[in-house]
């Protein structure tokens, strides 16, 4: 048998960064929609908002436990398997991870023990902050990591030095660096679809439980919140979508042209609803607004659009690939938008609770966002290939030489064994959490917040 | 000084909060199997659990730290070292869920298997720990090419093992130290027993590797001798010029090592829980202060030949880099610490449990 070491690097990483790219979409999101239900207890005073921001601070609790253990995987593997791309950027590329230690990693878990636990231990106004302060520390967390990220798309503010015959990018502008061409734009993005996620995360839940006649009026209130979230987001991402788009088409020409599957350089480009591409003969075939592509690339119907014949063979992308996972996502987010829409004409009518079979399309669709963002995230690294910094370093002259195929192997059935686990216990903790439901609180023996500087100590329970 | 000399003792600083702080919550997992119920196990796990998250990300900055401040080294040692560092990721990933998942089910299997692969989670990542600062004190098969090229089992020579055990028990003693701060009554007594069983095999290991590092890689005592001794390699120029200040701080060190191993068990003895921990995060803080100065400059010392050595400055990034990431450190690390300081003080005192406990 021979293995290919890039092949399989290239694979453990596809794989570790999916299971992970899970979670944190999830705990953004839902951490905005915690933000949200706690300030409407503090400030609006109604203790159904209590129920409901403790009940979602348990999911989020288990949701975040995978994130972070999930999240270290990453970090290690640029140095484990991308050592000489490590050695070649680091100088640019460690600075954002290490600011995302410094500025995000502490702020979140630090106040995650406080958000989890302290109920009883600081104020009603200290636990709203750390709650906040959470979802800022979450925020922060895939801010740098998609400033990492997009230099690799679109490298700025660095030279190439060469030093006794070795070469490397050295960093000369740091914060040209961070507010690198794509950066802001795909940030933006990347946030609003976790806002979406986490929002579907609520409304499937809460659908089930209406659905079931359960918790009516916690679920009722969790859903129109989550609705009103995800509305909002979807439109706000048709129109940072569509921005990043034209980031790409400026600073990414190759990848710009695979997303369309377009080969031939051409004014009247066509933009595809769907379509599949024809590799081997280079030729694109599907449903077709023509010109479309040219409109909304450079606001004119006939304008020239670059398409891969100006793109060497061996610097092209896979491209029906990135077509296909690309379109999966435009698609996915036209459903948002027409799902909200309509969902929301439901709630004025009085008729959305009651509409059972719009429920059971809640319940299910929390997958949909989660393979939206999975397909954007992986229309970003398709699209990019074969370079692993565009235009700068192929993705095969990235990896580290001393490490042997079977050692990769070995570690990727680890993680593959590991992550498997791992789901299913996540789904069934998830399950039980769903099954328990929101807790009473007026039940408790000591429901509520302790005052300031009481020590829960003083009050031990028999639970 | 330096960038490069900052960004060393910067890396050290994190590396010295990852010890103290991860240590005593390693230690706890090392430990907790050791108690039988499960109340007992919960209040062990409860202690460590609001603050354990934030004492992993010491680590988790140090590698980010490395990879900015010496990217050579991180790609090196990350690349090398590959299956070590695979096993303490799947021990990690083991040890953060099995916290989260153990209290969702009453089950005592459910819950007996998440305690085992917590324990197995902090066993392995503290021997690792050891093990690798073992292999940075003897030298690894490096070449030319900056690259490691032995394997993994080379890893695993008898030195490194023994530091890798020696590591282990320091955290069981360091976690044991904490659990008397949270812990009261019978859980307490059956705490303070264990760290009179511990604490006399924590310091014969401490002798043991001291006089074993100093018979076979004597040149780890260069940077203490005032100049008087000099081993293979010309020593670095900044210990040139500061011979005796750096080796008088290296005394001193070891002075104050010392007195706190010693302070352990008189402060256990007299009931100062917090002087006992202050005692026990001295002791971690002066090791991996004497295993600094002894490398220094070095990161990772190569066996094959001394000038393959990668150090603070062939390993570094451009001096741009430390200078930014050091303003960025400086701008950051009083959040860092004012948010520990919050945490710890808001989970003050004895361990209970309530319906929010793990």
């Amino acid at each position: 048998m021979n293995l290919d070491p890039e092949l399989l690097a290239r694979l453990q990483f596809a794989f570790t960064i999916m299971f992970h790219y899970i979670f944190p979409p999830f705990s953004i999101g839902l951490g905005l929609l915690i933000v949200i239900y706690e300030s409407l207890y503090v400030f609006k005073k109604k203790a159904i908002y209590e129920k409901i921001a403790r009940f979602w601070v348990k999911i989020f609790a288990a949701n975040f436990a995978v994130g972070v253990a999930t999240g270290i995987v990453m970090e290690f593997e640029f140095g484990t398997n991308w050592s000489t791309y490590s050695r070649y950027v680091g100088d640019v590329f460690g600075s954002p991870l290490a600011a995302e230690g410094i500025f995000a990693f502490f702020l979140e878990s630090g106040f995650l023990s406080i958000l989890l636990f302290g109920w009883h231990r600081v104020s009603k106004g200290m636990h709203l902050f750390s709650t906040f302060m959470v979802f800022i520390g979450s925020t922060m967390s895939a801010f740098w990591i998609v400033v990492a990220n997009s230099w690799q798309q679109t490298p700025a503010a660095f030279e190439i030095v060469t030093n006794n015959g070795a070469s490397r990018a050295v960093i000369t502008d740091f914060w040209g660096m961070v507010f690198n061409p794509s950066a802001l734009v795909r940030f933006e993005h990347v946030v609003v679809g976790a806002f979406i996620q986490g929002a579907f995360l609520v409304l499937s839940i809460s659908a089930y439980y209406i659905l079931k006649n359960k918790y009516e009026d916690f679920a009722k209130s969790s859903f129109r919140i989550a609705l009103i979230v995800m509305t909002l987001a979807s439109f706000l991402q048709l129109f940072l979508g569509d921005l990043s788009a034209k980031i790409v088409a400026e600073h990414q020409p190759a990848k710009f042209a695979a997303l369309e599957g377009l080969y031939e350089t051409r004014s009247n480009a066509p933009l595809y609803a769907f379509g599949w591409v024809d590799e081997k003969n280079e030729k694109t075939t599907g449903l077709a607004i023509p010109g479309m592509l040219s409109f909304l690339t450079h606001g004119d119907f006939n304008a020239t659009v670059n398409g891969l014949d100006k793109i060497p063979v061996d610097e092209r992308p896979p491209v029906n690939r990135t077509f296909q996972v690309y379109h999966i996502m435009i698609t996915l987010g036209f459903f948002f938008i027409g799902l909200s829409v309509f969902s929301l004409i439901m709630l004025g009518m009085k008729k959305l609770y009651t509409t059972k079979w719009l429920m059971k399309v809640y319940v299910g669709a929390v997958i949909l966002p989660v393979i939206a963002n999975q397909c954007g995230w992986m229309t970003a690294e398709f699209g990019r290939q074969p370079w692993v910094v565009w235009g700068l370093l192929k993705t095969s002259d990235g990896i580290s030489k001393t490490v042997t195929a079977p050692e990769i192997l070995t570690s990727l059935i680890l993680f593959f064994i590991v992550y498997v686990l791992l789901f299913f216990v996540w789904i069934y903790v998830l399950d039980k959490e769903i099954k328990h439901g929101p807790e009473h609180f007026e039940d408790l023996p000591y429901a509520g917040y302790a005052r300031r500087g009481d020590r829960a100590d003083t009050i031990e329970g028999n639970v | 000084m330096d960038y490069n000399v900052i960004w060393y003792v910067i890396v050290g600083i994190l590396l010295i909060g990852f010890a103290i702080l991860d240590g005593f919550d390693l230690g706890v997992g090392i430990l907790h199997l050791f108690t039988k119920t499960d109340h007992d196990r919960r209040i062990m796990l409860n202690s460590i659990g609001p603050v354990w998250d934030g004492n992993e990300v010491w680590l988790i900055t140090a590698g980010g730290a490395l990879f900015a401040a010496f990217p050579e080294i991180y790609a090196t040692a990350f690349s090398g070292f590959y299956l070590a560092f695979m096993l303490l990721l799947i021990a990690l990933i083991f040890r953060a869920v099995s916290i989260e998942f153990r209290s969702k089910e009453k089950n005592p299997r459910w819950r007996k298997t998440w305690d085992f692969c917590f324990f197995f989670g902090s066993v392995t990542a503290s021997i690792l720990f050891g093990v690798a600062i073992g292999n940075a004190v003897i030298g690894l098969h490096i070449e030319s090419d900056m690259e490691y090229h032995g394997t993994f089992l080379n890893l695993l020579n008898p030195y490194a093992l023994l530091c890798g055990f020696f590591n282990m028990v320091m955290f069981a003693l360091h976690g044991a130290v904490f659990l008397n701060i949270k812990t009261e009554g019978k859980l307490q007594r059956q705490v303070k027993s264990w760290i009179k069983t511990i604490y006399p095999i924590f310091v014969i290991l401490f002798i043991a590797v001291t006089g074993i590092t100093l018979s076979i890689k004597p040149e780890m005592i260069a940077n203490f001798s005032y100049g008087h001794f000099e081993y293979k390699e010309p020593s670095h120029q900044l210990i040139a010029d500061y011979q005796s200040v750096i080796s008088s701080v290296a005394w001193l060190v070891v002075f104050l090592n010392v007195l706190s191993v010693l302070n352990i068990p008189r402060a256990i003895h007299k009931n100062k829980e917090m002087f006992a921990f202050i005692s026990s995060s001295c002791t971690i803080a002066a090791l991996i202060s004497l295993f600094a100065l002894g490398i220094f400059p070095n990161l990772l010392i190569s066996n094959v030949e001394p000038e393959y050595s990668l150090n603070i400055y062939n390993g570094s990034s451009s001096q741009k880099t430390l200078k930014t990431m050091f303003e960025i450190a400086i701008w950051g690390m009083p959040f860092v610490l004012a948010y520990t300081s919050i945490i710890y003080w808001t989970y003050r005192g004895k361990t209970v449990l309530n319906e929010h406990s793990y």
